[in-house]
């Protein structure tokens, strides 16, 4: 068994492990041991591919795998990484390591949850290390079934609504990305579902101005693409927090990855043509979404606004179409992968105790939970960019590559875009200071506890990483970058 | 003719056989023995289950009426496979004491009709067809009236067969137009003949509206709805699977070979109803509160999807189709399994009643789960590879549009899907359906469709052999 499908093996072994429990926690302690296991996994996986890209090994994808699965189609089971994936498989197994120590007070069903939850994740790690676009499509499709069932049964609010536009809506995205994919299978020219070999070719651009809108915009409902993103604030405010986490964490960063990595990478052309409209779809994402954040009472659609507009600028970047702005998105899809993950488990802790999202019913909380409250301030300082934490390291690697575009539109559309770190310090600031300083607006806080052990595991887990990232940025970003060269190179290439 | 040109015959003989020990059976065993007769039946049809699957000899008999190969052989096999889970499910309900001494009737019946379909998929003329077909539908009136103390059964056999006589009329006028500008009814002489004067296109027009009453496409489907709901919920089961499955085998057989030469034509017709189809049976399957009915509009946008595969003209088409069917046997028994157990056992068959039901009965729920995403075309089960398969086959054909409005209807599809999922899991109930057991034979075959809906994707070789026996139109 090769390396790589273990990614998929564990949390496969975790969910009948699951299975054979019989209280709540049991179930608990089996996923916690199981994304344990993976999170040591994945960072095996990044020294590895350190050490081997250092021994020189210079082929695209590492520790690849290839097993032929359909024959007549031409489809395989075929995985291997390149530093993009590594970066985004250890993103995932971080986030769902902290969700499962986030979820520690499920008792509903609560074998049920884990193994959808994980279920959920066993998705995104298999599209992750899939270069077989059937593989992927698989993988990304996977999710389908745990969200429905994760949001309605234990969500919160209007559960049912946002379980069913939810699912509908990136049902209907992933329907676009199967035309998409169709007909790059059969008119790439290379007839065959593997990443690599179609990058090889050039696909004849009636066929690109067709297909790339519609594997783009595919890709853009589930990364928040302007107006596809209506799904997002209802879905991720009704879903339980760790569901939140991996969704606003890595399921949307699904979005982005598969935009550059599908769209973009093997539709170059039509990508180069018709950027201009999807830039001004994003651009309006990001500054719409942070507008929206500012008028938002309840925490958790603040913080869904939030991930449309960093959501919305990974698409941004990623058709800047330049080395810079897209390693910058690359950083962003980790940063903001972090940030809201801890955003929402942090907002999940603070419900738990006051039993209100309703930030102007709160206020004083540092008072009473210190250790949560300067969680929540590290995360919103990283939200808003500040030096030290990784949201800057990104937003400024982002901002300065789709800066060295040097016609108009380019320019004018970064400047807007670059408006949204304003206004993100805004509703940032507001929420802060309203929830955490000031005086305590209700006596039944003052009995609040701060957080337990499993809660501090879960919030130190995500901190530990956003910190390090906007300290040492480099060894992420020059993984990232000799990827991604190889990815911008075959973008701009004239044929 | 020797033994071995009649051994070619090896299904139905075994079948006629069959029929004939449950009859001998029925008429000898006294009143209370009537028990007896489920082994028998089921186990000569394991039997004749297991013997299909033995090697193949291709050949013609009856100066080409009739003809074997290795495809036709495979669909048969197909079919076996439905028809024996259906019997499985269908143990409990005849043990009900109203059907109690009705239980030979509806095993001999099932193997008419299956009797019928089998030399209705082998026929190698108009007149075997034909025939086949007729000895295919008769007895499924029969079954749909099954229960005819019910007002809903009687009226569901006699609109299924007031509606399929005047569909069976219409198609043998299709067929004698079909003689009388060939001069043959061989399907290997009327092939070479064929063109698209306007008379044998008009020839074509009633063969299709003969088919598509039988596979429910719009707008031959009124009857669907009805029957489905009125009939006991194994005969429409059988419905929905078997039939419809028989008559897309035979279907495609036919477009690829008799009418390969008018393939513009065609195409273009199936195109607009497949659209017709997937729109309506998934617009009218989203207000259904009954879960036959609900079952019975899906299985309407189904068939829409089918067309997907025929219409792709070529080896992927038909081996899409064929595993599609596979994988659609497998998951509509799956559902229809869990709605004849809850059926059995509690009378009930609407949506409301199933809230709930997640926490007293929790494996049928997930079957029922599995089946209804498998319906829909969701990894990692079985029927999203079967979609899959379609809309490629589709795609190669250059049809992307109608790709692109398939899937939008499977989104849509999914809605309604949902909705079974969303009762099980979701609602609350403070009365849920109260746990049951079922019996033996019952669980044997939810099992069975359980293991199907898993395995079929996952393991290639299903559907690589299913692509090794196809065949293309020869132009």
């Amino acid at each position: 068994m090769d390396f790589l499908s273990f990614f998929v093996i564990i949390p496969i072994l975790t969910i009948l492990a699951i299975g054979l429990t019989k209280n709540f926690k049991q179930a608990r302690v089996a996923g916690a041991i199981g994304m344990s296991v993976q999170l040591i996994l994945a960072a095996t996986l990044v020294i590895l591919y350190l050490h081997e890209r250092s021994a020189g090994n210079t082929a695209t994808m590492l520790f690849t795998k290839d097993v032929l699965w359909f024959s007549s189609l031409n489809i395989h089971y075929a995985v291997g990484v390149d530093g993009i994936s590594v970066a985004m498989i250890a993103l995932t197994a971080t986030v769902i390591f902290a969700g499962i120590f986030a979820s520690w007070e499920v008792e509903f069903l609560s074998r049920e949850f884990f193994i959808s939850l994980i279920l959920l994740s066993t998705g995104v790690f298999g599209f992750f290390i899939s270069i077989d676009l059937f593989t992927l499509f698989l993988f990304y499709e996977l999710a389908v079934i745990p969200m429905y069932l994760l949001i309605g049964i234990w969500g919160s609010g209007p559960k049912e609504y946002s379980a069913m536009k939810l699912t509908l809506m990136l049902m209907a995205g992933s329907a676009l990305i199967l035309v998409g994919l169709l007909g790059i299978y059969f008119h790439s020219g290379a007839h065959s579902f593997n990443l690599l070999e179609i990058a090889k070719t050039k696909m004849p651009i009636e066929w690109q101005r067709m297909f790339f809108p519609m594997t783009f915009i595919g890709f853009g409902v589930l990364g928040a693409l302007f107006p596809f993103h209506t799904w997002s604030p209802d879905g991720h405010a009704s879903a339980p927090t760790a569901v939140s986490m991996l969704h606003a964490g890595v399921l949307m960063k699904l979005g982005g990855y598969g935009a550059f990595r599908v769209a973009i990478y093997l539709m170059p052309q039509a990508a180069q043509e018709q950027a201009w409209i999807f830039i001004i779809l994003t651009s309006i994402s990001v500054v719409y979404g942070a507008f929206g954040a500012i008028m938002q009472k309840d925490l958790k659609y603040i913080n869904a606004y939030s991930s449309v507009s960093h959501c919305g600028l990974v698409l941004f970047a990623v058709l800047m179409m330049n080395q810079t702005a897209m390693n910058g998105a690359i950083i962003q899809m980790i940063s903001h992968g972090l940030m809201t993950a801890l955003f929402f488990a942090l907002i999940g802790m603070i419900y738990g105790r006051t039993h209100t999202r309703i930030v102007s019913e709160m206020g004083g909380l540092m008072k009473v939970m210190p250790f949560l409250a300067v969680a929540y301030v590290i995360a919103g300082l990283a939200s808003l960019g500040l030096p030290g934490f990784s949201g800057f390291v990104a937003e400024m690697t982002i901002f300065f590559g789709a800066f060295q575009h040097h016609d108009i539109f380019h320019r004018v559309v970064t400047i807007l875009a670059t408006s949204s770190i304003v206004i993100t310090a805004v509703y940032i600031l507001r929420v802060v200071g309203m929830l955490l300083l000031g005086p305590i607006r209700n006596d039944h806080f003052l009995h609040i506890t701060d957080a337990k052990w499993y809660e501090k595991l879960s919030t130190s887990a995500l901190i530990i990483p956003i910190a390090a990232i906007g300290l040492a940025p480099l060894w992420l970003s020059d993984m990232i970058g000799a990827s991604m060269r190889i990815i911008v190179e075959r973008i701009t290439m004239l044929f | 003719m020797t033994l071995g040109d009649f051994l070619l015959m090896r299904h139905e003989l075994l079948l006629a056989l069959a029929l004939v020990i449950v009859l001998i059976a029925e008429i000898g065993l006294g009143k209370g023995k009537k028990q007896l007769l489920f082994p028998i039946s089921i186990g000569l049809f394991f039997i004749v289950l297991v013997a299909g699957f033995l090697p193949v000899t291709e050949g013609e008999l009856f100066g080409g009426m009739y003809k074997t190969s290795v495809l036709k052989v495979m669909m048969k096999n197909i079919l076996n496979i439905g028809v024996f889970i259906i019997f499985l499910q269908s143990v409990s309900w005849l043990k009900k004491p109203e059907n109690n001494d009705k239980i030979g009737e509806f095993f001999l019946l099932i193997l008419s009709v299956l009797i019928g379909m089998n030399f209705m998929i082998s026929s190698g003329d108009f007149l075997m067809f034909y025939l086949g077909l007729e000895t295919a539908t008769i007895p499924l009136a029969a079954l749909a009236a099954y229960t005819h103390h019910q007002t809903k059964s009687a009226e569901a056999g006699i609109k299924y067969i007031l509606s399929s006589a005047f569909s069976s009329g219409i198609l043998l006028f299709g067929l004698s137009m079909i003689y009388g500008t060939t001069g043959s009814i061989l399907f290997d002489q009327v092939s070479v003949s064929f063109s698209n004067t306007p008379l044998q296109v008009l020839a074509f027009i009633f063969f299709f509206a003969g088919m598509a009453f039988k596979i429910s496409l719009v707008p031959f489907h009124l009857w669907t709805a009805d029957v489905y709901e009125g009939a006991p919920v194994n005969v429409t089961s059988f419905l929905s699977v078997i039939s419809k499955g028989a008559a897309v085998f035979i279907f495609i057989i036919i477009l690829y070979t008799v009418f390969s030469s008018i393939m513009h034509l065609w195409k273009d017709v199936l195109y607009i109803i497949a659209v017709l189809t997937m729109i309506i049976g998934n617009l009218f399957a989203i207000r259904q509160k009954n879960m036959k009915r609900f079952l019975a509009f899906s299985s309407i946008a189904q068939a829409g999807f089918i067309l997907l595969g025929i219409i792709g003209g070529s080896k992927l088409g038909m081996a899409s189709t064929i595993y599609f069917i596979l994988v659609y046997i497998f998951s509509n028994l799956g559902a229809f399994g869990v709605v004849t157990a809850i059926s059995v056992a509690t009378g009930k068959e609407n949506i409301d009643d199933y809230n709930g039901m997640y926490h007293t009965n929790p494996k049928l729920c997930l079957l029922m789960m599995l089946s209804l995403f498998s319906l829909a075309g969701i990894p990692p089960v079985a029927g999203f590879f079967g979609k899959f398969f379609l809309f490629t086959s589709a795609a190669s054909a250059g049809y992307y549009w109608l790709v692109f409005i398939a899937v939008a209807n499977a989104t849509i599809s999914l809605y309604y899907y949902l909705l079974p999922v969303k009762a099980m899991f979701i609602n609350k109930n403070d009365q849920p359906i109260p746990f049951f057991k079922s019996d033996l034979a019952m669980r044997a075959g939810l099992i069975i469709s359980a293991v199907g809906i898993f395995l079929l994707g996952f393991f290639s070789f299903v559907y690589e052999y299913l692509n090794t026996l196809s065949i293309g139109i020869h132009n």
